[in-house]
């Protein structure tokens, strides 16, 4: 129980920086996927651990265990202190994914509203702002997603510009890439390590969305025109000071997605030796943390199960 | 004539370009000015069967000129306050977590000058 229960708090600090590596042998869809997948296993990994080392500390509370009919005899050993911290913990990520779930649904609620009183036609918003910016704007079951866009953005590109910037927002819609996104938070959320994800998983789903674009219209070369331009134009725009965003050293994402869409269009199945060592360790990592959180939680209820039979007879 | 793979399109997409070219003009246009913006070979007639339904959505107003028309987008009374209103959601959203995925990212001042050497342009 002891190792197998703490291994899926520390194999994050392993597996996210994996991850990372990983994702960039792949193409954009499948590294999305990748890095979205293994924030959530590994997020609902150290959510189960949290829970038995809290469960653990309260099955040793006399009242609780006269409720459940255990003898303490055979629960398991384990430092009241361990488990009042696992609950500690296990309350307040739970508190702050709460917080990180009303916090987007409230943020999506509002800046809808804010969309619903521009001029708009089936999928897309136009707000007259000479600042140039444009996003998808995610849908609800009920509601269909947005295209929202300023009067800067689209003066700030030709026709043919403008259809690929709206195949390129059309495509995180229709791919629901904000369900990656928010998945991601709340695996940040319950283990520190997991936030290095978030960033890798933003950057390969505007390109997953630039790939598709350039398929759409048919030009990569235009696509990477669009992206260039657009985020010229932005950038032209006075900007309010942003405290959280760091003058970066080394190249930002938008000149290496203008770079890939002027390379030819990535091959899906490259074979390289160290990416598939990459996939086989990633794939190993995720497998003791799920085989742990397991093996764990079996642990858990055969001890419950054993400390049961000891009252009963 | 054979079918241009643009013709097969949605709908709704070729709607929203041709309100996106609208959009990005500062003067009326007519069906020909909108054809000529969106320069993927559509035909005018299509452009024209758009614009009329948008015309008739009232979300593009119209006025004569020559034999036709030339269209401009309906400006909305609030249209304003929406811009106001989004640019705070966006501003609000930049120290926080936020699903809304934007189109670009902003640029350093290296980032801007390899962008316009690869895009081939003089800074």
């Amino acid at each position: 129980m002891t190792f197998t229960v703490w291994a899926p708090l520390l194999l994050p600090f392993l597996t996210a920086p994996l991850a990372r590596r990983f994702a960039e042998a792949l193409a954009p869809r499948t590294a999305a996927w990748m890095l979205a997948g293994t924030a959530a296993a590994l997020g609902g990994a150290t959510a189960v651990s949290l829970t038995l080392l809290t469960l653990t500390g309260l099955l040793r509370l006399p009242p609780v265990a006269a409720l459940g009919h255990l003898s303490p005899r055979w629960l398991p050993d384990g430092s009241p202190y361990t488990a009042a911290a696992a609950a500690l913990v296990l309350l307040t990520v739970t508190a702050l994914a709460l917080r990180t779930v009303h916090r987007q649904y409230a943020d999506l609620r509002r800046a809808r509203a804010a969309a619903a009183q521009a001029a708009a036609t089936g999928q897309l918003t136009v707000l007259e702002d000479e600042r140039a910016d444009a996003f998808a704007l995610p849908g609800l079951p009920w509601q269909p997603g947005r295209i929202v866009v300023t009067t800067g953005m689209l003066r700030a590109l030709d026709g043919p510009e403008r259809a690929a910037l709206l195949a390129h927002e059309r495509a995180h819609l229709t791919a629901q890439h904000h369900v990656f996104l928010a998945l991601t938070e709340y695996a940040a959320v319950l283990h520190p390590a997991l936030r290095g994800l978030r960033t890798p998983l933003g950057y390969h789903l505007e390109r997953w969305a630039d790939e598709t674009a350039a398929r759409a219209t048919g030009d990569r070369a235009l696509t990477a025109r669009a992206v260039g331009r657009a985020a010229l134009a932005a950038a032209r725009a006075p900007r309010p000071h942003r405290p959280g965003l760091a003058p970066a050293a080394h190249t930002g994402p938008v000149p290496r997605r203008v770079a890939a869409l002027l390379a030819p269009e990535p091959r899906p199945y490259r074979h390289a030796p160290a990416r598939t060592a990459a996939a086989v360790a990633l794939a190993a990592c995720l497998a003791l943390t799920g085989s742990t959180a397991l093996s764990a939680t079996t642990d858990l209820h055969h001890t419950v199960e054993a400390a049961q039979g000891e009252t009963h007879h | 004539m054979p079918e241009l793979p643009q013709a097969r399109r949605h709908a709704g997409e070729l709607e929203a370009q041709v309100l996106a070219a609208l959009w990005a003009a500062r003067t009326p246009l007519t069906p020909q000015d909108v054809q000529t913006a969106l320069g993927d070979g559509l035909a005018r007639t299509t452009i024209a069967t758009i614009l009329a339904r948008l015309h008739d959505k009232g979300t593009v107003g119209r006025t004569k000129a020559g034999r036709g028309f030339a269209y401009t987008p309906t400006v909305e009374d609030q249209a304003g306050l929406a811009a106001r209103r989004m640019r705070s959601e966006l501003e609000r959203g930049q120290d926080r977590s936020t699903v809304l995925a934007r189109f670009v990212s902003d640029l350093s001042d290296d980032d801007e000058r390899l962008l316009r050497e690869l895009l081939g342009e003089a800074s």
